[in-house]
């Protein structure tokens, strides 16, 4: 932005001058590329900058090498003006036809190397085909969520010789066959998705493990695979990252009985895979001594993971959320183990004070933690981590209920590396709050669900924390204005900020917010005092705003849209249910050219006719959830017309529902459902 | 005929009599060239003269034949005889005379049932009354020849039928000298999997079927009228035609095992090719488990295949089962490989894709035409409004999709039809059929 606005002075100057005696033709194309490589933080400075004269016009388009476009429409102008991308991500275009493709193939021919079709639908395996012809130096494709793609696509696919990576994840219709075509004629594979691909079986990932040795990258999660083609991977000579998530078809057999192999694997996921048991985590481990990231979340329900570990292992990285875990089996786990960076034991039923002690005095650099509903740790945790871990950089604790104050103050007091940290749900207070202000690095503190925290802790956090990030605040109703205009004002480097049912917010914190330029998602939902004032000050001073829900804000009327159609031309995502807008403000919203994802449920102004009018000319939209009632009244041409450009319709009936239950109410009827 | 003689005959296995283990309905061109194969002394126009129809010349002839190799065999026993009375006998000519006579023997039994096969199904009352039981037959030869058989697997001495057909199943291969015992590697199919379960060597008892008797459409055959059956259980049907003595009850039970007979031990079948590994003389003898699997079996390996899939033309079975199975999926589910190598099924294509470099696994072709279809189908299906949407097209070089058009779109086409759309006595959306021509050729650019 600085840059931006030098820039701008610059011009005003140059205005005066003759233009043959600009300073900026002086410049060679060298040095400018220099200083546009410079310039990779803000899609707007080199906007700005390419503002400047034709030949930096010029310069900036040759200099471009990845571009994400929102519109397919304008693609060809876009392509002529950059003509040497290299990285093309199509994801903001859901409607992309066969033409286009084709189009995009013929303007960049050769120098496109990446393409990223994930967002995309209504293509089909002919623009693939057109890619395969005239880019044939393509090394990455992704075709992700290509539901609708066939065999044909695969083997278009396969004819791309150049190609190393390819992603086709929920690829539904693709077979074993389309997976034999990429397998045949790709030799120089290196990353290949298959997730979700419910088409393929044990035959065509095994012909992939045969034919492409270079793999180093596998993903067959969520596909029927069973036994059969696991000793064909494991014979991979390069494959360092495994990942077979929700595979229901390996079981322990199939892993006790493999023999060898794996010999350079680095990271196995394995997590949701129901059928393994400790059997297979114990012979997983000992046959590859080497892996370092080992993901086992969700595995078994029912069975003790870890228990009965023995052997000495490199892993980094261990994630077992949702599993049972013992003492014991965190005592082996820390005795097997030679240096613990990460442990994710979220949701782990059995977790106690002694196994976090045990894992913690053995495993001192341990840099993240994760014990997110691990409801029977105590203060004596708390303590046992905070003296061993001084490098700590992430914590989780959410509804770690039994912690009390003491333990938060011991945070504050012995992890000053702590960058990220997750107290929701817990007993914090002022005085806890007051303490944590002294981890200064913080980017990252969600405080949600804490009844008992005031302005008086947010004004410490603000005043000490200059990094921080992201904010949650989420029904912690003790915060009015004071707090949060002071983390305004100490944190502006603030992009992310939750402040749903804080039912005490009005304008003043948004004017003060305001002056966080980098913000991009603001949650004000159910903020019942936030009226258009507020909101368009933050609409008219953080451009990048991108993702808003302002749900049950019910002052907020038709002047906050015409204001975000007139600045946010970065919105994306929008949640305005219950407000006061009418069929003015949705035809305002409708003309911000990138507003993808919109919620609209019981808009007290709105008719069928003012939706159908800003439905016809909302070109950009991708999904829009919409009441049931207004359904009969959307002409069925009108929805397939809107439909076939990509976007998706989700009728909901939510019932009319204005109070708004108090944050205490709340809280106890969602820990009345733990207890259940 | 009381029942412990008949237990005691081991096809089939709940014979009414033994005479009609004996198969009339034989098919003659398998059995002729089974026989010219296996042996090659028996003069073939012997057999070759056997015509279709019954022919009483042909019959003639053949009873002429056999009266003759009767005489000559007689011939050897007196020699025989004399020897053994001068006290002088060298013992390598006797086991030749023996040898000798075996084989005549086993030629002249042979060609005995395949002219009475000629001749049973033309007058098959009057033959079944008069005629002597085979077996008996057999028996009364072997016993003349006095050259026992070897009887290795048969923990009964007596002189059974199948004792006897296996002794001229070795005779005739000895004699021969033609044939040599090898390793038939023969594909096994179904059988393989049929007797799984591996019983010890001797805990089972082997019996050994005929050729013939395997080949038989029927085995169970009305003592009456002849007629055979593949079931007894429609046999004792039969016999409720044939008189009130068949209706009763008792009759009509399946026949009970006698309650004081000792427990029936477990039978194993061999195949009576010789060579076949399912053959006991084998060294890696697999028994067959049960008469089907006999049937099959001798079909599948040992016959002519002699149906052919009139779908493909090219596939041929000698079991009409296999030959059903194979036209369900015949044409259908054809694996393809670049190479032009079709596979009937996928894990084959699969795995020849592994192994060759450079082939593909290769699509169906159907598959193109009804994607493109689809895709015109849905281009078509976007509405009256959008007819000159092909213009469009044209105007951009055919790049674009036509509903540039409406991307495009802002606030002053949007305002001229809130003003029509607003009038609630009109259908909401009727702008969309009569009035989206024009608005689709508005001016995008405002």
């Amino acid at each position: 932005m600085e840059m931006e606005t030098r820039m701008k002075k610059r011009i005003r100057v140059e205005a005066n001058t003759e233009p043959s005696e600009s300073p900026f033709e002086v410049l060679s194309e060298e040095i400018l590329f220099l200083i546009l490589d410079l310039l990779d933080s803000n899609p707007l400075d080199k906007k700005s900058f390419s503002l400047v004269s034709r030949s930096f016009f010029a310069v900036e388009a040759r200099h471009r090498r990845s571009l994400t476009p929102l519109r397919p429409e304008l693609l060809p102008f876009v392509l002529s003006r950059y003509n040497s991308i290299s990285h093309l991500n199509l994801t903001l275009c859901p409607y992309l036809s066969d033409a286009s493709l084709s189009s995009i193939a013929s303007l960049l021919g050769p120098s496109l190397r990446s393409i990223n079709l994930s967002g995309s639908r209504s293509y089909s395996h002919r623009g693939i085909e057109s890619l395969a012809n005239k880019c044939f130096n393509l090394e990455e494709i992704d075709v992700s969520n290509g539901v609708e793609l066939t065999d044909e696509a695969a083997a278009a696919i396969g004819r791309m010789s150049k190609v190393e990576r390819v992603r086709m994840g929920r690829c539904k219709k693709v077979t074993d066959l389309g997976i034999g075509c990429i397998a045949v004629c790709c030799p120089n594979l290196k990353l290949l998705c298959l997730k979700g691909c419910v088409g393929v079986t044990d035959l065509g990932v095994a012909l992939i493990a045969v034919k492409c040795r270079k793999l180093r990258s596998l993903d067959v999660s969520f596909t029927m695979i069973t036994k059969k083609c696991l000793p064909a991977i494991a014979q991979l000579p390069n494959l360092e990252e495994l990942c077979m998530t929700g595979c229901l078809g390996i079981n322990d057999k199939a892993l006790v009985t493999l023999k060898q192999g794996f010999k350079s694997l680095q990271a196995l996921d394995m997590s949701n895979c129901q059928n393994i048991s400790q059997a297979s985590v114990s012979s997983i481990l000992q046959k590859n001594p080497s892996l370092h990231h080992l993901n086992l979340s969700y595995c078994s329900p029912v069975n003790s993971m870890l228990s009965g570990l023995h052997g000495v292992f490199k892993l980094n990285s261990i994630k077992l959320d949702g599993c049972h875990v013992s003492t014991d089996g965190l005592k082996s786990l820390a005795n097997s183990c030679i240096s613990l960076k990460e442990l994710n034991l979220s949701k782990c039923s059995g977790v106690t004070d002694e196994g976090i002690s045990v894992i913690v005095a053995k495993h001192k650099d341990l840099v993240k933690l994760d014990a997110t509903c691990c409801r029977y740790i105590t203060d004596l945790s708390l303590a046992a981590i905070t003296s061993s871990c001084a490098s700590l950089v992430s914590l989780s604790m959410e509804s770690c209920t039994k912690v009390t104050c003491e333990g938060f103050r011991l945070i504050g007091r012995h992890c000053p590396k702590l960058e990220e940290l997750n107290l929701t749900d817990t007993d914090l207070d002022d005085e806890g709050l007051t303490s944590l202000s002294q981890c200064q690095n913080l980017t990252s503190l969600k405080i949600g669900i804490c009844l008992k925290i005031t302005d008086e802790g947010l004004i410490q956090i603000g005043r000490s924390c200059p990094h921080l990030q992201e904010l949650d605040l989420y029904r912690s109703i003790g915060i009015t204005d004071k707090g949060v205009s002071e983390i305004a004002r100490g944190c502006s480097n603030l992009e992310t900020i939750c402040m749903s049912y804080c039912t005490s917010i009005s304008d003043e914190s948004l004017k003060c917010l305001s002056n966080c330029a980098r913000l991009n998602t603001l949650e004000i939902r159910g903020c019942s005092l936030v009226s258009s004032v507020g909101i368009s000050a933050i609409a008219a001073r953080c451009c990048n705003l991108s993702k808003l829900d302002i749900k049950k804000c019910y002052e907020i009327n038709d002047a906050a849209m015409l204001s975000f159609a007139r600045f946010s031309h970065n919105l994306r995502q929008i949640n305005l249910s219950y407000c006061s807008v009418t069929d003015v403000g949705v035809s305002a919203l409708a003309s911000i050219s990138c507003l993808q994802v919109v919620t609209m449920l019981h808009l007290s102004g709105m008719s069928a006719d003012g939706l159908a009018a800003a439905l016809l000319m909302w070109g950009s939209l991708m999904k829009v959830k919409l009441h049931v009632s207004f359904k009969p009244f959307i002409s069925p041409v009108l929805i397939n017309r809107v439909e076939s450009r990509g976007c998706m319709f989700q009728w909901l009936n939510k019932p009319f529902q204005v109070q708004l239950e108090s944050s205490e109410v709340w809280k106890q009827q969602s820990h009345d459902i733990f207890v259940e | 005929m009381d029942q412990k003689q008949r237990s005691s005959f081991t096809y089939p296995p709940r014979n009414n009599s033994p005479k009609e283990s004996f198969n009339p309905n034989y098919d003659y061109p398998q059995f002729n060239s089974q026989n010219r194969t296996e042996s090659p002394y028996t003069p073939s126009q012997f057999f070759n003269s056997q015509a279709r129809e019954w022919d009483p010349h042909a019959l003639l002839s053949n009873l002429s034949f056999l009266e003759q190799k009767i005489h000559q065999m007689q011939n050897i026993v007196r020699e025989m005889i004399r020897t053994n009375e001068g006290q002088n006998c060298n013992t390598s000519e006797l086991t030749a005379q023996r040898q000798l006579l075996t084989t005549d023997l086993t030629s002249t039994i042979i060609q005995l049932i395949s002219t009475a096969g000629s001749f049973l199904p033309t007058i098959r009352t009057s033959l079944l009354s008069g005629n002597a039981p085979i077996p008996q037959l057999g028996s009364s030869i072997l016993s003349a020849s006095s050259a026992p058989s070897p009887s290795a697997y048969q923990p009964n001495p007596s002189p059974d039928y199948e004792e006897l057909t296996k002794g001229w199943g070795e005779n005739v291969v000895e004699s021969a000298g033609q044939i040599q015992i090898e390793d038939l590697d023969v594909k096994e199919g179904e059988d393989v999997g049929q007797d799984g379960d591996t019983l010890p060597i001797g805990s089972y008892e082997v019996l050994q079927l005929e050729k013939e008797e395997i080949l038989a459409p029927h085995t169970h055959f009305c003592t009456i009228c002849g007629k055979g059956f593949k079931r007894d259980a429609n046999l004792r049907m039969h016999m409720r035609g044939h008189g009130d003595e068949y209706k009763s009850p008792a009759a009509l039970a399946k026949p009970a095992r006698e309650p004081g007979s000792q427990p029936i031990p477990v039978k194993r079948y061999s195949c009576p090719f010789v060579g076949c590994k399912r053959n006991k003389e084998h060294k890696n003898f697999q028994p067959l488990k049960t008469l089907l699997c006999v049937k099959n079996h001798y079909k599948r390996s040992h016959c002519e295949k002699s149906y052919t899939c009139s779908r493909c033309n090219t596939k041929k079975f000698s079991v009409l089962a296999d030959l059903k199975t194979h036209e369900k999926h015949c044409g259908r589910d054809k694996w393809l490989c670049s190479c032009g190598t079709t596979f009937s099924r996928k894990d084959k294509l699969f795995g020849h894709v592994a192994l060759f470099q450079g082939h593909t696994p290769a699509l169906p072709s159907d598959e193109v035409k009804g994607k493109n279809e689809e895709i015109n189908d849905k281009d078509d299906s976007g509405g009256v409004g959008y007819n000159d949407g092909d213009e469009y097209l044209d105007m951009k070089g055919g790049y674009f999709s036509p509903m540039v058009n409406f991307d495009s779109f802002s606030f002053e086409g949007l305002d001229e039809f809130s003003r029509t759309t607003f009038d609630p006595t009109e259908n909401s959306f009727s702008f969309l059929r009569s009035g989206s021509p024009d608005f689709a050729r508005k001016d995008p650019g405002n």
